[in-house]
């Protein structure tokens, strides 16, 4: 369903991803993993189409989102690690606007706007402006305007920012639902006990390569840790061992 | 060795004028360093100085030029001379102290780093330091170039030596200083007093008060009394007037008095005195409201915002209306007129274009064009090409301040558009239009409202509306051109997206298109123009005339309209996918 080739994205002199092939099909959920500034952000942005890339091609669906951004894009929800949206709209005209973005609208997008406020108990806030929204409440309502044209694949980078714990549990039994009943999605995130339960498959970026790729048992078997947990494997693969001298650091 | 909290020693105090400098550091660099990512103020330098430089150069020819032709006008020249001086600083000082309101709601209140400088241990007056000499710079960097070349010219003119330059340092530090002062008072007296809780709700308040302050400042100054001796009871009472200081009170006044002074071999240093006693009073001044204000106001100025949207019918019956457009255009449209209306730092600046276009049009109503019967006709045809340049101009500001930032203010929620399926070519669309159409009606009724006035031929005020409308067309296409390329994502007051070198650039093209409008019309017209004066035959214009100026305007607004929205176009879609 999202498929990179030879992805590649240079700011200036610095390589932010340095040619990703990744594959996510239908009915997966993929995770990606990285340290801080290791291109998980870039690759999101380019598999959205908010970023050009300088070389190599992302499809979705099988569609060129720089050769046909309009087919490729209309398959596609976003979900930024940063939930800025219009403050001087309100949570369902924002959901509205979104609907027509994607060209639809109507009583079938007026019962979504319903629904999807309902699932994430915003229906109370419904008509008031975003501005008066607390962090999670913003971040719920762009879940929210990602899901509106009910999408093929999502794209989100770092879900679970801001997520009161039931919200974040209704997002795991959401993604779930979505996966099996035929969707894709792609998540960045840092979140690593979220990533280990719910991921099918996991690639884990470093430096914008990456380094490790495959189920959780096979990121094992590339880390030689037959019984860790994603965390150990993570720091294995990513040479965050030293994040162990932390007490150094925090002594002065 | 382990992390031990029982280790901790206070650190001491930073003294004021340190943590001053502290404070300003992030913000020059920042400054210096503003641009795409990678760009650094070396690779903007070339365009800094071209812009700037043909900016300067303009304004000194315009300024010398004014001069000698005032210095050769015998006994009322010099006298005319000062007091265009003064009249020009005091335009400056209201521009100064308007943009200081602004400047100091942003430096003061919202800034997005003062929670980080609220939870360290700085010193009050080094806060204010900071803040004010902030203020102070982002809000007179573009004055400073408009006055230099004008202070350039007097020395020039007038031939005063290289301590002039020192003089004018000296008086113009404490002139940009009291309004910034004054400015960032009233903000926090009004932050901390107002009624209305929303912080950007008391700046459209202040904006309507320097608007009408503004207006009163026109009126009771009464400028065209100058231009019209006739007036006087005698040529004594003319000199008297001119003779005496415009607004005594004023530091506007003080530095021109200076300056002049100075130039003349009379130089007074009671008034530098006064500028700079001044300057340190009001900083004193503004200095102990703050201390006693500012942590209230600060607390006050983050309370929420209002609860319930109302007005549904309203918004219902717009989208119906917008129903023609199509989904995506009507939703864009839809999106903007929103924002625009429930945002007080937007809808707050149509007031204060109200008191303006007032004041415009009253003007052109009390112009003395029908006094003398010989002079109407020409007076009336000149007046025209004035009204379309003031027109022009007033358009140019009005667009700078509302279609230049449009895509700016898109900034950080620019990703829902880029990542959905909607066309570049539709977002362009749509940007464009939400700006031409408010501003094609504004310079409509203000020029078939003017020329109406005027009295002028049919040929005329055809020729006249198809311009403005044409120039609109134009210029709109032109600001948000240059906001599309030189955008400012991190300002989220849109009234200081304006202030950046793309706004000034933006004037600047504006201004080069506006000038080649009027002069093809007047080179088109110029044998109407002339059947005006006292020893000829008046007649109206021919055909032949008003053609050739309509072709040359439509030909020039054209390509002065059609180049840039390609170019935005462009910009965008590369932009996005």
């Amino acid at each position: 369903m999202i498929r990179l080739e030879g992805l590649t994205k240079h700011y200036g002199s610095f390589t932010a991803v340095d040619g990703i092939d990744l594959e996510a099909p239908k009915g997966e959920l993929f995770g990606l993993l990285g340290p801080n500034g290791a291109g998980k952000t870039s690759t999101l942005r380019m598999i959205a189409g908010i970023l050009r890339p300088d070389e190599g091609r992302v499809t979705i669906d099988g569609f060129d989102v720089v050769e046909d951004p309009y087919r490729a894009k209309a398959r596609l929800g976003y979900i930024p690690d940063r939930p800025f949206v219009y403050e001087k709209l309100t949570g369902a005209e924002l959901l509205r606007f979104a609907a027509g973005l994607y060209g639809q609208e109507g009583e079938e997008i007026e019962d979504r706007i319903r629904e999807l406020l309902e699932l994430w108990d915003l229906t109370r806030w419904a008509n008031e402006l975003v501005e008066s929204y607390s962090h999670g409440m913003r971040q719920k309502l762009i879940i929210s305007s990602a899901l509106i044209h009910r999408p093929r694949a999502l794209v989100i980078d770092e879900p679970m920012v801001g997520l009161d714990p039931k919200a974040a549990r209704l997002l795991k039994d959401l993604l779930r639902t979505y996966a099996d009943s035929g969707g894709c999605a792609l998540i960045s995130t840092h979140t690593l006990e979220f990533a280990e339960v719910l991921c099918d498959r996991l690639a884990v970026i470093d430096g914008g390569r990456i380094v490790a790729y495959g189920t959780m048992d096979e990121l094992r078997g590339e880390a030689e840790s037959r019984d860790s947990g994603l965390e150990e494997i993570f720091l294995k693969l990513t040479g965050g061992e030293s994040q162990r001298e932390l007490t150094k650091v925090l002594a002065g | 060795m382990t992390m031990d909290a029982r280790s901790f020693t206070a650190p001491d105090p930073v003294p004021t004028r340190k943590a001053i400098a502290l404070l300003l550091r992030p913000k020059l660099l920042s400054a210096l360093g503003r641009g795409d990512k990678g760009r650094t103020i070396g690779k903007r330098i070339p365009t800094l100085l071209l812009t700037g430089g043909a900016a300067f150069a303009f304004l000194f020819l315009v300024g010398t030029r004014l001069l000698r032709t005032l210095r050769e006008v015998p006994e009322v020249g010099p006298l005319l001379a000062s007091k265009l001086l003064g009249l020009t600083l005091l335009l400056f000082l209201g521009i100064l102290l308007l943009s200081n309101l602004i400047a100091a709601l942003s430096s003061f209140f919202l800034a997005k780093d003062l929670p980080m400088v609220h939870e360290a241990p700085v010193d009050w007056l080094g806060l204010y330091g900071a803040r004010l000499l902030e203020t102070l710079g982002s809000s007179s960097w573009m004055v400073l170039l408009m006055v230099l070349p004008v202070l350039a010219a007097y020395q020039v003119v007038y031939g005063g030596d290289i301590g002039f330059y020192g003089l004018a340092v000296l008086t113009l530090f404490p002139y940009l200083l009291i309004p910034a002062a004054i400015g960032s008072a009233i903000t926090l007296i009004l932050v901390r007093v107002f009624p209305a809780r929303r912080t950007r709700d008391i700046l459209a308040f202040v904006s309507v008060i320097a608007g009408a302050l503004l207006v009163v400042g026109l009126r009771v100054l009464r400028p065209e009394r100058l231009v019209n001796p006739e007036g006087f009871r005698n040529l004594v009472d003319f000199l008297e007037v001119l003779r005496g200081p415009s607004s005594p009170w004023l530091p506007s006044e003080w530095m021109a008095q200076t300056l002049v002074g100075y130039l003349d071999g009379a130089f007074d240093p009671f008034w530098l005195w006064m500028l700079w006693v001044t300057a340190v009073g009001f900083v004193a001044l503004g200095a102990g409201l703050h201390w006693a204000l500012y942590p209230r106001g600060f607390t006050r100025a983050q309370e929420g915002g209002e609860s319930g949207q109302r007005g549904d019918r309203v918004w219902n019956v717009y989208s119906a209306m917008l129903r023609p457009l199509g989904l995506e255009r009507r939703e864009m449209v839809l999106k903007d007129t929103r924002v625009f209306f429930r945002d007080a730092t937007q809808w707050s600046q149509l007031l204060v274009l109200g008191v303006l276009l007032f004041v415009y049009v009253y003007n052109i109503r009390v112009l003395p064009v029908h006094s003398s019967e010989t002079m109407s006709r020409f007076l009336v045809s000149m007046v025209v090409f004035l009204n379309l340049a003031l027109a022009g101009f007033i358009l140019a500001a009005v667009a700078a301040r509302f279609v230049f930032p449009a895509y700016s203010l898109e900034g950080r929620t620019l990703w829902l558009l880029r990542s959905s399926p909607l066309p570049p070519d539709i977002f362009v669309w749509s940007k464009y239009w939400s700006g031409a159409v408010p501003l094609l009606v504004l310079a409509v009724a203000l020029t078939v409202m003017t020329n109406r006035i005027l009295g002028v031929v049919p040929g005329i005020m055809t020729l006249s509306v198809v311009s403005i409308i044409a120039l609109t067309l134009a210029l709109v296409a032109q600001a948000l051109a240059w906001g599309v390329a030189m955008p400012r994502f991190e300002t989220g007051n849109a009234a200081q997206i304006p202030t950046s070198v793309g706004g000034m650039l933006f004037m600047l093209s504006a201004l080069v298109t506006l000038v080649l409008v009027l002069i093809s019309q007047f080179w088109a017209l110029r044998g109407y123009v002339r059947s005006g004066l006292p020893w000829r035959e008046t007649r109206d214009p021919t055909g032949t005339e008003l053609a050739i100026a309509l072709g040359a305007t439509l030909l020039i607004t054209a390509l002065a309209g059609v180049i840039p929205y390609q170019v935005a176009r462009r910009k965008v879609i590369s932009g996005t996918i």
